[in-house]
């Protein structure tokens, strides 16, 4: 058993040098053995990875699979310290129905029409901030510059967060979602969020304003939802709706400058709208930026693919190479922004699928549509081996993009 | 083609909305799924079979040949 053990392959493993947008080979590897094979973790736990396409998503609608981190067993990437009492989680790591309680408070405001509505306000955030590129220093690293201020200025504005805290934020959420920094490094970023967003919603019961923590302000005055779950919603939204959509900004350009044939067809003459969208689900699906996987229990035995998962097994959806699974993308390791490829599992499957996927996609297609429009010879000012990449991020992407034009 | 949504397992994602407008909608107060239209016509058979298949909750059922 312990030897058979030791010859698992380690979970999460490298991307390759000088393939900074593919998965690591070792996992395409697994995925042409079979679509679930196991792993080995840093505790020498050894859950299931589950790399086909099709029982990704099979597995991840199924409810027998626990988001629930509070479970004993429950497999962990990294090293983790028990949540701080009073705190309580968000519901990203719950099942139903207390998940689904929690997510109808907020869903309406991530619906498709009432995300639209916010297209042009989206898109004078994202042409100040161009203005501000055009009329800056050169080279600038288009990350500081760019691709954090865009998602941040759109979360805050939501949510109802002064942006003039970004520095704060922006900090402690670079810190929750690295993986080389220590349980408690990450436990007290958790917690000086936590209080943060604790303080606004005092905040907001006192003095409403039309945004969503004064929605949710609201809510805990009608005994609806307790002031921290109302907080732990609030750290879960700022950090999720600046993080992800800044790394997806960044890291798609690093890809689009990488390829110029790809990028010459989103900078023609004219914007077009299906190419942007079909543009922004490629690099969703190509990049997957989510690289460590959907981590999950399983709570009673499912036989999928000859195999038996038993309750109490760990199973991780590795939804990167499920991304580039050649059964369900022909050619999938190329980039072909005029693929349909709106199926992938980029913002996961089941009913933890992304919340914010409406907002991330206007926000991308918004950038990727005039980015590279109004600056057209923008050119990565390094090399491109030189490029810093988030190996250790669960959330990938680049620590700077260096540019010029 | 006659098309049922269940409600209860819904959770908002959009992905139907985004693909068939025609047909489905999200609810003002929850976001949650609402059908606007049973028996879509066949023009719009294809893209309500993918608004089934990439719905993350499986939430929408599809009842062919009716
Ligand atoms: C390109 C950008 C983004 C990517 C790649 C992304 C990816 C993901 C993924 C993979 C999950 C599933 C987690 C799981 O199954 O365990 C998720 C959940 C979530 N995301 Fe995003 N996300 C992005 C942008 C956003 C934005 C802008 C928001 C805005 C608030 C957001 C809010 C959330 C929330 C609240 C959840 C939890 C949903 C739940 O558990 O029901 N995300 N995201
Ligand atoms: S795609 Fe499914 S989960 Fe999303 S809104 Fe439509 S029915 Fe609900």
């Amino acid at each position: 058993m312990t030897i058979a053990q030791e010859t698992l392959p380690a979970y999460p493993m490298r991307k390759a040098p000088g393939c900074p947008f593919d998965p690591p080979p070792e996992l395409g590897e697994l995925q042409r053995q079979g679509p679930i094979a196991k792993v080995r973790l840093w505790d020498g736990s050894t859950p299931w990875l589950v790399t086909g396409f099709a029982e990704q998503r099979t597995l991840l609608r199924d409810a027998r699979l626990s988001s629930d981190v509070t479970r004993p067993g429950f497999p962990t990437i990294v090293p983790v310290l028990p949540t701080a009492a009073g705190q309580g989680l968000s519901f990203i790591r719950m099942d139903d129905p207390d998940h689904a309680r929690l997510r109808r408070m907020v869903t309406a405001n991530f619906a498709i029409k009432r995300v639209e509505a916010m297209r042009p306000a989206v898109q004078r955030i994202v042409d100040e901030l161009i203005d501000g590129l055009l009329a800056g220093p050169r080279p600038v690293d288009l990350v500081e510059a760019f691709a954090l201020p865009v998602p941040s200025r759109v979360i805050c504005d939501l949510l109802g967060v002064p942006y003039a805290d970004h520095g704060f934020f922006q900090d402690n959420s670079k810190v929750l979602i690295r993986r080389s920094v220590t349980a408690e490094e990450r436990a007290a970023a958790r917690t000086r969020l936590f209080d943060y967003l604790d303080g606004l919603i005092e905040e907001k019961t006192k003095r409403p304003a039309d945004d969503l923590l004064s929605e949710l302000a609201a809510r805990v005055t009608a005994g609806e939802l307790t002031r921290a779950e109302a907080a732990q919603m609030g750290v879960l939204m700022l950090v999720a709706g600046h993080e992800t959509t800044a790394n997806m900004i960044a890291l798609g350009t690093f890809a689009l400058l990488e390829y110029p044939g790809e990028l010459a067809r989103l900078r023609g003459d004219e914007t077009d709208p299906d190419l942007v969208a079909s543009a922004v689900n490629e690099l969703l699906r190509y990049l997957n930026i989510t690289h460590t996987g959907r981590v999950r229990q399983v709570l009673a035995d499912i036989e999928i693919a000859g195999e038996v998962l038993r309750a109490g097994d760990g199973v991780i959806l590795a939804n990167d190479i499920g991304n580039r699974d050649p059964a369900a993308f022909p050619d999938p390791d190329r980039l072909d922004l005029g693929r349909e490829a709106r199926n992938h599992v980029a913002f996961g499957f089941g009913v933890h699928q992304c919340l914010g996927q409406p907002l991330a996609r206007l926000e991308l297609q918004v950038v990727y549509g005039t980015l590279y429009r109004r600056i057209p010879d923008l050119r990565l000012a390094v090399e491109p081996a030189d490029v810093p990449l988030k190996h250790d991020g669960f959330v990938y992407g680049v620590y700077e993009l260096p540019v010029t034009w | 083609m006659k098309l049922t949504v269940d409600q209860d397992v819904c959770c908002g994602a959009g992905q139907c909305v985004l693909l068939a407008p025609e047909v489905f909608d999200q609810r003002e107060q929850d976001g949650i799924v609402v059908l606007l239209d049973e028996t879509p016509a066949d023009a719009l058979h294809e893209v309500v079979r993918e608004a089934a298949a990439v719905c993350p909750a499986g939430a929408i059922s599809v009842e062919e040949g009716r």
